[in-house]
């Protein structure tokens, strides 16, 4: 996984709560392979009609958001499907971070794995954020994850909070299997004691 | 441990491996159960070249690609999704995990599988690479789903890093009426705390009427525990967890089932333990549900009436109840009742198992579906019981058709999917945008709610057919 530290981008506002994981990348794609790239079929029926024309009125459709690699959205972004292509669609589309008042919980922990950023603001918060990239289309926002700061377009900061393990791994772009792997000796000892006590688990 | 723990904290601590002073911890995974969407995760440990850690944990069934209208690899006629399940069995065959494959009685959907095999038992924590792993919480497990990631973490290691979720209580106390289901209390329940009003949480679903649940009950209403956001949702083990599980094939047996039953029964809730959240819920009040809308908090009594978005607190939400009302062609004032519907889907992991199957069969047998109907049964067990008890038999008279098993409709990744602008009454558990089928419209109901408006056509209390017998 590549390391995260910080990024300013140009940001896209997805006013639309419970987005789900359907949404972000419907089911018939999902036997492609991860190294195949996801990027372009991201939010792909909100995105192109059946012949593959795009639909001018989305979002990402339009020249100043299509550049976007931060994305403000509304309250339980990434919910339903546990699929982690949702996640690999928007990091291969280019998405580092998305901003919202809450996520689906296994998209949230998906997005760990893969070096996208979720950040969790108070609704007003991302409110006030969907209304300045309205107003202002292809305006910046500045995330720095080791600050754990957000800068809005107009200069306001805002404080995010993360799982300090979570941050630690994104700082360090940790493989996790490696890093647990490192301690197979504490789970060697747990499973023996374990499977004595319970033998039938 | 000290004080009154919660079922939650009990099998929580008995899995810690490490706990970072940040609260990160490091879990033991009892049981990992894989599916055909889970090659991936086995291509990237073969990258890495990693081996399992354990492969006598984890268990494999296709459930999401396989054909229905017929069994063996060859009745997938798409060669991409056979591909799917040849993936599994490849990789299964390789790194020495059981595989349920096709030909195989125990295939099926994985969450019906674990527990009709007795893999799912009390205590244990369960994950697989699905989000209505939850499921499995219905025999007094902690079951959650993961990401591809995450899957390749259990693969490699049998453990996870997780960070301990708040905990919920729902009570449900009181006497389901006539007609009314599990699926009807968790839809009830959905509605009420909406569809992320469990998110960070693990419920626990306790009270009378969740008591008096028969397993297959309970595992409906764990099921939907992620379509309100949390991604675990249990019920204490009891007499009627036990008794569903005694002499099944991977249940305990001779001295360690006793040792396991002593065990078993020190996990339900201690009285006085106290959770983050709790929610009560009359289940005298609840009536048959149908969701109108896109997402299962938009659900209602089948005796009420299309929402208006005007009546909604916010611009935001009215916005979305809008976009959800054009998608589904519906208009605000419009009795749920009136909806007309063109197909009829009974399955699912939430609703696929016998009991399913037999309530369905009461309201169907004797009647005539005027829609394209189908049942597919939630195995191959469950669909050979349902053959040795005649329920296909009523159900091929009444003109559903009878398929194999598998997640067909529900999210039609086997080619099994709803027409666009088609309108589905669905025993599923989303009714996304295109979750069935682009374009699809779904409304989510009970098996019984389902054959009613298989055999009207529209959507229909079937308590108003129940009163004809």
């Amino acid at each position: 996984m590549e390391p995260f530290r910080q990024i300013d981008a140009v940001a896209a506002p997805l006013g639309t709560p419970n987005v789900d994981t359907d949404q972000i990348i419907p089911a018939r794609f999902l036997w492609r392979l991860r190294d195949d790239g996801w990027g372009h079929l991201l939010f792909n029926d909100l995105r192109f009609n059946d012949d593959g024309s795009e639909k001018p009125q989305f979002l990402l459709n339009r020249p100043e958001y299509r550049p976007a690699r931060i994305l403000v959205a509304d309250r339980n972004f990434g919910c339903g499907s546990s699929r982690e292509h949702a996640v690999w669609s928007l990091y291969d589309y280019g998405f580092r971070a998305v901003i919202a008042p809450s996520f689906g919980d296994i998209f949230f922990n998906n997005s760990f794995q893969n070096g996208l950023l979720p950040i969790v603001q108070p609704i007003e918060v991302c409110e006030a954020l969907r209304a300045e990239l309205e107003q202002k289309p292809g305006a910046h926002i500045r995330v720095d994850l080791e600050a754990q700061k957000i800068t809005a377009p107009d200069g306001s900061e805002y404080d995010f909070t993360i799982d300090p393990f979570r941050k630690e791994c994104l700082l360090a772009g940790t493989d996790e299997v490696r890093f647990t792997l490192n301690q197979v000796d504490k789970i060697a000892a747990f499973e023996k004691s374990y499977e004595n006590g319970m033998p039938w688990m | 441990m000290a004080g009154p723990a919660t079922l939650f904290d009990k099998i929580w601590g008995a899995h810690e491996i490490v706990v970072r002073p940040d609260g990160a911890t490091l879990l033991h995974i009892d049981r990992h159960l894989v599916h055909d969407g889970s090659s991936n995760a086995f291509r990237t440990l073969k990258d890495k070249g990693i081996k399992l850690r354990d492969a006598g944990r984890t268990f494999a069934t296709p459930d999401h690609y396989v054909a229905t209208h017929g069994r063996g690899l060859s009745a997938i006629n798409d060669p991409d999704r056979r591909s799917m399940v040849e993936s599994l069995t490849t990789h299964t065959r390789e790194t020495g995990v059981t595989m349920f494959g096709l030909g195989d009685a125990r295939q099926g959907i994985v969450h019906v599988v674990g527990p009709e095999q007795g893999l799912s038992q009390p205590g244990m924590i369960i994950v697989c690479g699905d989000s209505h792993t939850a499921t499995h919480g219905a025999m007094g497990a902690l079951a959650f789903g993961v990401g591809s990631s995450e899957v390749t973490h259990v693969l490699a290691t049998q453990t996870l890093w997780q960070k301990k979720p708040r905990s919920m209580r729902i009570t449900v106390d009181g006497e389901l009426a006539p007609g009314v289901h599990a699926k009807d209390v968790i839809l009830a329940i959905i509605a009420k705390i909406s569809a992320a009003g469990g998110t960070g949480h693990a419920i626990e679903y306790a009270g009378s009427t969740i008591r008096s649940l028969s397993i297959e009950g309970r595992l409906t209403v764990c099921n939907m525990s992620i379509e309100a956001g949390a991604r675990a949702g249990m019920v204490a083990p009891d007499d009627v967890t036990f008794e569903y599980l005694k002499g099944r094939p991977y249940a305990p047996k001779g001295a360690d089932w006793d040792k396991a039953l002593a065990f078993w029964r020190t996990l339900p809730t201690d009285d006085g333990a106290s959770f983050d959240r709790e929610v009560h819920l009359d289940a005298t009040e609840i009536a048959p549900m149908v969701t109108w809308g896109t997402s299962p908090e938009a659900a209602a009594p089948i005796t009420g009436h299309v929402p208006d978005p005007a009546g909604a607190g916010d611009a935001v939400r009215r916005d979305s109840m809008e976009r959800a009302l054009a998608y589904m062609d519906l208009k605000p004032g419009m009795p749920l009742s009136e909806i007309k519907v063109d197909r009829v889907f009974i399955g699912s992991c939430t609703n696929s198992r016998i009991e399913d199957l037999r309530v369905a069969a009461k309201i169907a047998d004797g009647r005539k579906t005027v829609i394209p109907s189908m049942v597919v049964p939630g195995s191959g067990l469950v669909k050979a019981q349902a053959e040795a008890e005649g329920l296909d038999k009523i159900f091929q008279r009444a003109g559903f058709e009878w398929r194999e098993a598998g997640c067909s409709m529900c999210v039609g990744m086997n080619g099994d999917l709803v027409a666009p602008g088609e309108r589905c009454a669905s025993t599923s558990n989303r009714n996304f945008v295109g979750r069935q089928g682009k374009g699809a419209r779904t409304h989510l109901v009970s098996p019984v709610m389902a054959v009613a408006a298989a055999v009207s056509g529209k959507l229909t209390d079937v308590r108003t057919l129940m009163a004809r017998h």
